[in-house]
Parts: C-alpha cells; sequence; structure tokens
C-alpha cells in the first residue's frame, strides 16, 4: 500500500475524540501553520501541486491567489460537503471517522484565506455526519483552536456547519452559495466568480472536503516533499470510493499514478472483479463521467498501461479517455448492463435538474424517457441518433456543469457500447435475462 | 470604448454592454433571439439559453475563443472581441436544439390561446426551430391557477423564463411569488395559491413571453389580430398612463403597456389603467402604435392601409402623367 498522508490513523479507535486525535499528531499542522504567514502558506499549498478533489482537478493554490481581497469586506472559505455524485463516498468516509482532520484544515485554510468565518456545507441525507462534526467543532472550541485568539496567535476564527435539503445541484459551487444563504439552490451565472463575489456578495472561497483535509499533511510535510507524490502535475494521495463488482468495496487512500489494473486486481484495493467473472467496463470518476470499456481502462488507446492519475486517465480525450473526477470508482462486469447501468444514472440527473435553463431541464427528461423505453423493451431504431443528438444539444449549453455531466454518461455509453444499444432494439425479449445493472438496490454495501 | 465585432460588424459600445445588447444596437439582423432576457428587469437572462452565440476570438489580448458557447445576454464585451451568430451553423443548430427543448413540453394549444400573434415563442419556433417534433412521449400538464381576480396562470404552457419572478420581485414589496419543485417539474407558483395583490401585478402579462399568464379580463374576447392598437394617455396618479389600447370595433377589448421593438415594456403600467379603464372616454388617444411588420398583427391593419395608400399614389401619379400626355 502507499502513503496514507489521510487515513493513516483511521482505524484508531475513539480517533474522532479530540485527545485521541491529538495524541496522534493531530493540530500540529495548524501549530505550524499559525506560525507561518498567511501567504507563505498560500505558496506552500502552490507548491505542493494539489489540485481540486471535488471532480474538476483545479489546481488549489491558484483558486487561493484568485481570492479578490478588498480592504475592510470580510472574507469566506466554504468547504464543500455535499457529496452526492453516484459511486463517489468518499468524503462521508473521512467526514464520519476523521472529522477532526477536516476541522483542522478548515482552520489552517481559513488562516491562509485570511477568513474569519468559515462554512462547512454538507449534504442534508448526511444528517449523521452533521451530528459528528458538530461535536468536533464543540470540542475545537472548547480547547481554544477555534474561536478567538487561536492558540494564542490573536487570529479569529468561527466554523459552522450547515446541513443542505438534501440537492445534488447544491453540490455545484455557487449553487451552494445560494442554498447557504437561506435560498433556493440554482446556479449562479458567472461571472462573477466566487472569489470575487461568493456567500453574501463577498469574495469566497470553495473547496471540496478531500482538498481542505490535504492542506494538512502538506503543511505538516512541506509542499515540496507532497509534490514528489504522484506522478507528473498530479500529486499527492487521492480518495478512491471503489464500488460495483468487485470482491472488496470500499474507500482507499492511493498514491496518484497507481496503475488501474493494480488498483482493480490487487488485494490491497479492489481485489479482482467480483466471482472471478471478466471486466466488461468502468466509470472511474463518479457517475458523470465517460464510461471506459475493460481494455481502454487498463490501457490507453497508445498501447501505454492507464494510471491513476488526472493526465492519464483524460489521455485520448473523450475519444478513448475519460477522468478522474471525484474518485467514484465504478466496476461493471461482464454480466452487467451498460444500458440499464446508463438509465440509471440518467434518472438521477433527471431528477436532479433545477430546472433553471432550458437544454437541462427538458433534455434530461426527454433522455430519461427514451433510455426507460428501450430498458423496457419498447424502442425504436432511431432512439440511439435521438439520444446521441439530444445529449450533444446539452453539453455545453448550460449554466452549469450539470448538464454535461448528464450528456457525458450518454455520449461515451453510445460511443462503446452501440451494439448493446442496437441489440435491446432488436431483440427486446433478452433483456428480462439481464437483472444485474449498478443500482441502488442491487449494489453491495461498501465495507466502512 | 471597447470594441466589438458581431457577424463582421463591428460597434464601439460603452463598457458593461452585453453582446446581447451590442448587438440590439447593431440591429434585428444580427440580435439574437431572447425568451429570458428583459433590459429592464435586473438579473433577468441566461436562464432559456436562445441567445447563445460563439465568442470566436476573446479580446485583443487574447485571441482565444471561448471553449463554450455562451449566453449573449449575460456576457460582457471585452474590447478586440469577436463574435459569430447568425453566420456560424453550429450556433444554429445549437439555437435549433434550444427551440425543440422548449418546445417538447410546450402544449402547443396556439388555436386557443390568448397569447398567439404576439407570442415569443411562436416567433421563435418560426424562424429558428425545426418543421417537426421528434418528441413523441406525454407532455407535462397542470392546473389553471387563478393567481388574483386579474391574472389567470397556465403552468403547462410556462417556459420558466423567470420575468414574471424578476417583475413580482423588482416592482413592488411583499413578493408571494416565485419558483417551487425543479427539473422539468419546476413550476412558477404563489405561496400556497396565494393572490398577487398589488397595484402592479398585471406587469406579469407583459412580460409573459407565452400564454401562460393571462389577462382575465381579455380571455377568450378577441384573436389578438383582429384588434387594432392605439396610443393613448390618461392621469394616473401610480403610473405614467402611457398605455395601448386594443380596439375592436369602437370597443376596447383590452389595455397594456407599450412595447418596443424588442417586445419589452417601455413603461410599466398599474392595475388601475390596466383593468379598470375600458372605456374610451377615459382616455386621450395619441393615434395608431408603430407595430413592427414581422408580427401577424401589423398585417391586417397599418400594412394594407400603408400598401393602399401608397399604390392609389402610384396610380394617382400614372393618372397624373397620363393626364399630362394627353395635353
Amino acid at each position: 500500500m502507499g502513503k496514507q498522508l489521510l487515513l493513516e490513523h483511521v482505524n484508531v479507535p475513539g480517533i474522532e475524540k479530540l485527545d485521541v486525535y491529538r495524541a496522534h499528531g493531530g493540530y500540529k499542522a495548524l501549530e505550524k501553520a499559525l506560525r507561518m504567514k498567511p501567504d507563505a502558506l498560500v505558496e506552500e499549498v502552490k507548491k505542493s501541486g494539489l489540485r481540486g478533489r471535488g471532480g474538476a482537478g483545479f489546481p488549489t493554490g491558484m483558486k487561493w491567489s484568485f481570492l479578490a481581497k478588498p480592504e475592510g469586506v470580510p472574507r469566506h472559505l466554504v468547504c464543500n460537503a455535499d457529496e452526492s455524485e453516484p459511486g463517489t463516498f468518499k468524503d462521508r468516509y473521512l467526514m464520519s471517522h476523521l472529522p477532526h482532520l477536516l476541522v483542522e484544515g478548515m482552520i489552517v485554510s481559513s488562516f491562509a484565506l485570511g477568513a474569519n468565518t468559515s462554512y462547512i456545507y454538507i449534504r442534508g441525507e448526511l444528517l449523521y455526519v452533521y451530528h459528528i462534526l458538530e461535536k468536533a467543532i464543540a470540542e475545537a472550541y472548547a480547547a481554544g483552536l477555534l474561536g478567538k485568539n487561536i492558540l494564542g496567535s490573536g487570529y479569529d476564527l468561527d466554523l459552522y456547519v450547515q446541513p443542505g435539503g438534501g440537492a445534488y445541484i447544491c453540490g455545484e459551487e455557487t449553487a451552494l452559495i445560494e442554498s447557504l444563504e437561506g435560498k433556493r439552490g440554482n446556479p449562479r451565472i458567472k461571472p462573477p466568480f466566487p472569489a470575487v463575489a461568493g456567500v453574501w456578495g463577498r469574495p469566497t472561497v470553495v473547496n471540496n472536503v478531500e482538498t481542505i483535509a490535504a492542506t494538512v499533511p502538506i503543511v505538516n510535510m512541506g509542499g515540496e516533499e507532497y509534490a514528489k507524490i504522484g506522478v507528473g502535475k498530479s500529486t499527492g494521495t487521492k480518495l478512491i470510493s471503489a464500488c460495483g463488482h468487485i470482491n472488496k468495496p470500499g474507500v482507499y487512500e492511493i498514491e496518484l499514478g497507481l496503475p488501474v489494473e493494480e488498483f482493480l486486481n490487487s488485494d490491497q484495493y479492489c481485489g479482482g472483479v467480483k466471482s472471478g467473472r471478466k471486466l466488461k467496463a468502468v466509470v472511474a470518476g463518479g457517475s458523470s463521467v465517460p464510461i471506459l470499456p475493460a481494455d481502454l481502462i487498463l490501457t490507453t488507446a497508445k498501447g501505454e498501461p492507464r494510471l491513476m492519475s488526472y493526465e492519464s486517465l483524460a489521455d485520448g480525450g473523450f475519444q478513448t479517455g475519460t477522468m478522474l473526477g471525484s474518485g467514484g470508482f465504478i466496476v461493471l462486469d461482464e454480466t452487467a448492463s451498460v444500458v440499464k447501468n446508463l438509465w440509471n444514472f440518467t434518472r438521477f440527473y433527471h431528477h436532479e435538474s433545477c430546472g433553471q435553463c432550458s437544454p437541462c431541464r427538458e433534455g434530461t427528461g426527454w433522455m430519461e424517457k427514451v433510455l426507460h423505453r428501450i430498458v423496457e423493451g419498447h424502442g425504436k431504431p432511431e432512439d440511439i441518433d435521438l439520444l446521441w443528438d439530444i445529449q450533444s444539444k446539452i453539453d455545453g449549453k448550460t449554466i452549469c456543469p450539470l448538464g454535461d455531466a448528464a450528456s457525458w454518461p450518454v455520449a461515451s455509453a453510445i460511443r462503446h457500447f452501440r451494439a448493446e444499444f442496437e441489440e435491446y432494439i432488436k431483440h427486446p425479449e433478452k433483456i428480462k435475462d439481464v437483472k444485474h445493472y449498478y443500482s441502488v438496490r442491487n449494489q453491495t454495501a461498501p465495507v466502512a | 470604448m471597447p470594441q466589438v465585432t458581431i457577424d463582421g460588424r463591428e460597434i464601439e459600445v460603452p463598457k458593461g454592454t452585453t453582446i446581447l445588447q451590442a448587438a440590439r444596437m447593431l440591429g434585428p439582423d444580427v440580435a439574437p433571439p431572447a425568451m429570458c432576457y428583459y433590459s429592464k428587469l435586473k438579473t433577468s437572462g441566461g436562464y432559456c439559453r436562445t441567445c447563445i452565440v460563439r465568442v470566436t476570438k476573446m479580446n485583443s489580448q487574447n485571441p482565444n475563443p471561448m471553449p463554450k458557447p455562451v449566453a449573449s445576454c449575460r456576457t460582457e464585451v471585452m474590447d478586440g472581441m469577436e463574435v459569430v451568430n447568425f453566420t456560424s451553423p453550429e450556433v444554429l443548430e445549437a439555437r435549433k436544439g434550444v427551440v425543440e427543448f422548449l418546445l417538447i413540453n410546450h402544449p402547443l394549444d396556439c388555436p386557443v390561446c390568448d397569447q398567439a400573434g404576439e407570442c415569443h415563442l411562436q416567433d421563435l419556433g418560426y424562424e429558428h426551430g425545426a418543421s417537426t417534433t421528434r418528441y413523441d412521449f406525454e407532455r407535462r400538464e397542470f392546473d389553471k391557477i387563478d393567481i388574483g381576480p386579474y391574472v389567470q396562470l397556465h403552468m403547462t404552457r410556462c417556459i420558466l423564463c423567470y420575468r414574471c419572478v424578476k417583475t413580482a420581485d423588482q416592482l413592488t414589496d411583499g413578493r408571494v411569488h416565485g419558483v417551487i419543485n425543479r427539473g422539468d417539474v419546476a413550476e412558477i407558483s404563489t405561496y400556497i395559491q396565494n393572490s398577487i395583490e398589488n397595484e402592479f401585478s398585471g406587469n406579469v402579462i407583459d412580460v409573459c413571453p407565452v400564454g401562460a399568464l393571462t389577462d382575465k379580463t381579455f380571455r377568450f374576447k378577441s384573436r389578438v389580430w383582429f384588434t387594432k392598437p392605439v396610443d393613448a394617455h390618461r392621469n394616473c396618479t401610480k403610473c405614467s398612463g402611457k398605455v395601448r389600447l386594443w380596439f375592436k370595433g369602437g370597443d376596447v377589448l383590452r389595455v397594456t403597456a407599450r412595447k418596443d421593438q424588442w417586445g419589452e415594456v417601455e413603461d410599466w403600467i398599474c392595475n388601475d389603467c390596466r383593468f379598470e379603464h375600458k372605456k374610451v372616454s377615459d382616455w386621450n388617444i395619441e393615434g395608431p402604435s408603430p407595430i413592427s411588420h414581422h408580427s401577424v398583427i401589423s398585417q391586417n391593419h397599418y400594412e394594407l392601409v400603408k400598401l393602399k395608400l401608397e399604390t392609389g399614389k402610384k396610380l394617382n401619379e400614372v393618372k397624373g402623367k397620363k393626364k399630362e400626355s394627353a395635353k
């Protein structure tokens, strides 16, 4: 197993308590950070090459340096804990097991950005995690790690946890900000970007849970040391939530650059495809990213072994590649149906579209209806081209990336598994035999 | 002042102008259609995506194109920006897609809809849409809701442009009206079917681009193209009192605000003027309203009158010449 920077102490009993966390080196990073200058901290994160762990992979140091700093206007840091992508459950695991790691990361990052009020916006369904975080924050306040004059440094920070109402769209940063302000969670039209006008019109940085947690090891070991882990521009470690037809579903911390084949078959990680069946396809980064067939996920189109890194997974663009995304690694074996699986995803996006802009509002529903018709055995031969056309008219035409996220799975499934669609339409009687597909009902519970 | 090129035509515009506004300055032949943008309403636009254009050159410093098509109504111009709209097949195809999306859940009940004839969605469908639909599922339906004594909401026709929400929000206090639910079942609604009771509620009818919000005092009275628009005014303590009366014979069937060439109201009017003054004696008549000739409303009246006048003039000229030659 590679370096464990985030999950090193995850199995220590009582690690969610402050004293146990501190006994295992907790809040060392905070003490170190408070002795540094905020700008030096931002520099350190820049040096580390840390990239956003929420899906887009934008360099965190750069995002922080974009934050506008007008005189006399408060700034905010918001942690995006609205993890609702199908297939991704890494943040929930991190927060429920290591709440203090996130709290420490929030204090360090807020100090670096000069924010005196910060928020953790947590998905509404994760109410039990909300209580865990509340408890951790109360402990931190009592120990003087939050509130006025933290550890005698003169720096003040108030940290709040805000549960959402349970909408996927509130994971989009501007919708999250709207929801945080108490409004309907509709994405804002950009520009202005949150770095200029975010929460209550003030400069705001929105970062994923894992990104914020990663600042703790970065401060501890130094940005340059952190950058040595990983490969190329994909530095450090990444949490991957593996699920689907594998022997050992669960959350794993990998060093970026690990070969996909090793991740899939090694007993340290997924432990191979379930029951020794053949691999059919993998959705490598949560439901939004393009699905790849077995041969393309293990090796790139150029014939190089595919690695778990931002660049390697994206190699070949959307023609033959995919994205690392948020790290939801969904495996489908030979018994699974790509078409049924796709219908399940599309149903999700239809349900979660906010309804603000027309291509996504109408298009996601239309795609869902056409796919439903196909899996019910009433598909028409022209439906495949119709689906392709609908997705191409949503992709890139919407206010926020939900439209893209809804169209990419459809495009990639048709691109790589067109024959399966045709089979469904020509021989609807065969569909009855296909029972397995990745869905909430058929999925084995992840090992926590 | 930033200089922008749209479809090969250059214009200098004040800083902060959006691409759509710049295109409108150039004229209707380059201006993209807009279903949700309303220049008189703050933060409107960006939702319907019919005004999408492609930016082929960001600005004079950065010659790269923008990666995705942008909503021209919400994108400010930069100096040296180059934009393609009607000259780009890609933009036209994307717009065709947007029109199709807007129409898949629209009931297309134009024959019984009061808005027909002055409906922006009809115009958009004719100008930018396909002739048939590929959507063969059931369309979404809602019950009709009365919001107050004057306005009826027929959500089935709504395209969720948010204009009425912004109008209700920005013109008056005590907003009771917004969007509930999400996705393709999102609907404009008042809080538990509350009625909208304020002096300016009637303006939501004027801003609605489709027949979702209609005037209950005019419902099913006449097709709009059988009525004649006339500009008129009265002394009103609440609003400017500058309105447009719609005559059928000698009767005023409907009072609306005056609209400019982009279909946007010039002055908001109050409910008193709109709903309670339907006698000719209430108004000082100014004269026939200018109606753009692409509108079906113009077909019956002024264009014909103008044509008759022009043909008459020509006939007279010919007659005159004949007379002269006869001498």
